[in-house]
């Protein structure tokens, strides 16, 4: 009864001080069921693919080659294949990446030409993942004839890292306060010195959790390696950087939509695989960035 | 004898603020100088120019001679890093580097290629004792400099700046921060150091600067007023605007 | 100490990698071009506008390809900025502090989940779902890919959103609440117009990624191109360009027309990026500047 009279009250009088309220309250629950609809597919989809996927999962999956086609086994080579395409991904776009930061942040003077560098890394971070596998296929796999290969792949997950590398970087840097620099040039310190003694130590956790979540990125993505570096099923582990190799997104699309008969298990089984590894990037990121927030000297 | 001789100095930074204008003046060697005046006055510039600080900033022009034991400091071919090691640098809020109490004062030998554990060890302790910090902080070296106190902190970082020998030390109201116990133990200090290295300071009272002037230099918007003994220039000055601001009129 | 040559050395490498940004657009720009360009001298103009994508048969109609795109992204659009702006507003206005601190975790672990991972399950959960509840043939079609896209650009948005509605300053807040406003009037009339800027790149981010991505929607989406002209279309199959690009080009031979073709699709897809993203950032730009001028 109270509820109505309360509704009627909100129409007699929109403005006054209860039905404004009540109006917070309607808009603030609704709001909270968004927030819920947005949060709940996560736990939804992690608790899903971890209940179907357990089953799965043995020393033997993780640690064989499939067989039967690929219908049952291991999923050994994918597994590694992910590792190497990551380390090759790090090892080409970290410096670099860390590098332009350091150029932005301690460097580029306020100019056109700084401007162009910075929208070009937005532009780099916009690109569809599809457009950077037809870039590797053009100029690495075909152009400087490296093949399907894990090199191949590891450059183009690199450029397509580079910005997200750059601007948690650059953000890094930024933050150390200015007037550690100050200081640092007052007793007599080059620009260089005073970025390898004071800036960049301080800035590492906060560049560290960067570059985790950029390769956290790399590892899942598959389309930038659909034809520069994967390959369905290799017989071998791949022994040299010019090697085509599996991967482990790459093996999850083409077993649930390529294979037919394929055990619903191995499927659920690759996938959360795939997520605990992404996932626990993201875990040790995450636990880098509040330590360091809980030591820092400043 | 003069330590540093300023001809015709002109500053500008590009958004125009605290610009110096044609300034002429001495600073006379083991004596503590002060450079006092009202906020935007130029005393920082003129500061930041004798170890060329302000090459970091946005100098629009800069003309003129700093002369400093026979060469222009404003000369671009210098060695500006050797130069900042001559002419050591205290600033108003104590800035300690995140590090140990001993890696803050080692930094700057460090950087120019000091290895010699001996070396380091000297200095830490030389250092400390004039500034008078050595009997607080010996037993805990290690430590990170940000557990000290606000005055410790500006102690420390009056060590820092005489680890490197200099020969002048700049001082922008070091004390702004402090309380007055610890304010005492730095002008203390100073008075001590004094006689072995040249001290420029911006104050940040009018009484300070008349407890520790030797030489006193008024500056008002840029321009060097006045300038002359500390006894003679707080008591009797010779320009109007010099006494308004002594008297507190204006500022 | 360290020599004057390797400092000089240094300087120059920090240098070359900072400009690495612009040369890797101008050389992806430049081998798009490369190997797509030729497509407009081998098919002509009538033929890439027509509504028939058949490549086997020498049809190579963009249409269908760019309307399946367009569908899928409007989809995701309506189902992704509702949810990602009210979520935004609620982690940055309404929920207390140990509510924020849970929530954000979340969302960026959800950006964090890899695509194939969600098309994964979008095949094996979400269509047979939507085939039985709306009773339709297939469940692979333009519907099932837009919710998928939603769930994909939603993280974008809340975060970008979320700090745009942050950096708000709170006297804004403050001096709405002491004329007697209540919070609820404060977010809709004052904070969030404050952000729009912020808010708006955040959808145009949005809207990016889910123009951009491949996986999800070819794993889901039926892969059928015909020109989605009926509001019907939503409910049947459908083909992006992204999905056309990663599912012909294993099996063009190279520098035949299809994989000119393919190329050239690449090349428009980086065309609308590039417009999406620097209309994005000169709309972040200028609520900078309207801020620093609004606060100096």
């Amino acid at each position: 009864m109270n509820y109505f009279r309360r509704i009627g009250q909100l129409r007699a009088n929109p403005n006054s001080s209860a039905s404004r309220n009540l109006k917070q309250r309607l808009g603030f629950s609704f709001l909270f069921v968004m927030a819920i609809l947005t949060v709940t597919p996560i736990f939804a989809i992690v608790i899903y693919i971890l209940f179907k996927g357990l089953p799965a999962i043995s020393w033997t999956f993780l640690t064989a080659f499939p067989t039967d086609g690929v219908k049952a086994g291991g999923i050994f080579p994918a597994i590694i294949g992910t590792f190497y395409l990551t380390i090759g991904t790090a090892i080409f776009s970290v410096p670099l990446g860390i590098g332009a930061a350091i150029y932005l942040s301690e460097y580029a003077p306020d100019s056109r030409w700084t401007r162009m560098i910075r929208i070009a890394i937005i532009n780099l971070a916009g690109i569809p993942s599809v457009v950077y596998g037809l870039f590797g296929l053009g100029i690495f796999v075909i152009f400087l004839r490296f093949g399907t290969s894990i090199l191949a792949g590891s450059l183009t997950l690199s450029i397509m890292t580079l910005p997200v590398i750059i601007s948690t970087a650059e953000e890094a840097l930024r933050a150390v306060p200015q007037s550690f620099r100050v200081v640092s040039i007052s007793v007599g310190a080059t620009r260089w010195q005073t970025i390898r003694r004071i800036v960049l130590p301080q800035s590492l956790p906060g560049i560290m959790t960067g570059v985790i979540l950029g390769l956290e990125r790399a590892a899942g993505e598959t389309a930038p390696i659909l034809f520069t570096a994967a390959s369905f099923f290799l017989p071998r582990l791949p022994n040299s950087p010019l090697s085509p190799t599996m991967a482990l997104p790459y093996h999850l699309f083409v077993i649930s939509t390529q294979v037919p008969g394929m055990p619903v298990k191995i499927q659920y089984g690759t996938a959360l695989v795939l997520i605990a590894f992404v996932l626990g990037m993201n875990l040790i990121a995450t636990t880098i960035r509040s330590r360091a927030r809980a030591h820092r000297q400043w | 004898m003069i330590k540093i001789q300023v001809e015709h100095l002109n500053l500008q930074y590009s958004d125009g603020k605290e610009s110096l204008r044609d300034i002429n003046m001495d600073i006379a060697a083991n004596q503590i100088t002060v450079v006092f005046g009202p906020a935007g006055g130029g005393k920082s510039s003129l500061l930041r120019v004798f170890n060329r600080l302000n090459d970091l900033a946005d100098v629009k022009l800069i003309s003129g001679k700093v002369i400093l034991d026979d060469i222009d400091i404003l000369d671009p071919r210098i060695d500006v890093t050797a130069l900042r090691r001559k002419v050591g640098m205290v600033f108003a809020r104590p800035v300690v580097l995140p590090m140990s109490i001993r890696s803050n004062l080692t930094y700057g030998l460090e950087i120019s290629g000091e290895k010699r554990e001996s070396e380091l060890t000297e200095a830490v302790e030389r250092s400390l004792r004039l500034s008078a910090l050595w009997e607080e902080v010996k037993d805990r070296l290690n430590e990170p400099a940000v557990s000290l106190s606000g005055g410790q902190q500006q102690r420390l970082c009056l060590a820092r700046s005489l680890v490197l020998k200099p020969e002048v030390i700049l001082l922008d109201e070091p004390t702004s921060g402090l309380d007055p116990i610890s304010t005492g133990k730095v002008e203390a200090t100073l008075q001590e150091l004094k006689e072995q290295y040249t001290i420029v300071l911006v104050p940040h009272s009018v009484q300070q600067a008349a407890r520790v002037a030797d030489s006193a230099a008024f500056f008002l918007q840029g321009e060097l007023i006045e300038q002359g003994p500390g006894k003679e220039l707080f008591i009797k000055p010779n320009d109007k605007r010099t006494e308004d601001y002594i008297m507190g009129r204006f500022g | 100490m360290r020599n004057k040559w390797t400092e000089f050395a240094l300087n120059w490498l920090i240098k070359i990698s900072g400009y690495s940004a612009i040369i890797f657009v101008g050389l992806i720009f430049f081998f798009l071009l490369r190997e797509g360009l030729p497509t407009l001298g081998e098919v002509s103009i009538r033929n890439l506008l027509s509504p028939r994508w058949y490549p086997i048969e020498g049809y190579f109609g963009l249409l269908p390809l760019i309307g399946g795109s367009l569908l899928v992204t409007i989809g995701a659009a309506l189902f992704s900025i509702p949810i990602g702006l009210c979520t935004a507003v609620f982690i940055a206005e309404v929920a207390p502090r140990w509510a924020r601190e849970v929530l954000k975790p979340l969302v960026e672990i959800l950006g964090g989940v890899p695509s194939v991972v969600l098309g994964f399950l979008g095949i094996l959960i979400l269509a047979p779902f939507l085939r039985r509840f709306l009773d339709i043939p297939t469940g692979l079609t333009a519907l099932t890919g837009s919710i998928l896209l939603g769930a994909i650009a939603v993280p974008t948005i809340v975060t970008v959103a979320e700090d745009a509605l942050d950096s708000v300053p709170r006297s804004y807040r403050d001096a709405s609440l002491a004329l007697g406003a209540t919070e609820w009037q404060t977010i809709w009339r004052v904070t969030l117009p404050a952000a729009r800027s912020g808010v708006i790149t955040a959808i145009m981010l949005g809207i990016g990624r889910a123009i951009g991505e491949t996986m999800a929607v070819m794993m889901v989406t039926g892969n059928a191109p015909v020109l989605p002209v009926k509001l019907s279309s939503f409910f049947s199959p459908v083909r992006t360009m992204t999905a056309t690009i990663a599912a012909e080009m294993g099996e063009v031979a190279k520098n035949s027309t299809h994989y000119h073709v393919l190329f050239f699709i690449g090349l428009v897809l980086f065309i609308i990026s590039l417009g999406i993203n620097i209309a994005a950032s000169t709309a972040a730009l200028r609520q900078r500047q309207r801020s620093e001028r609004i606060l100096s």
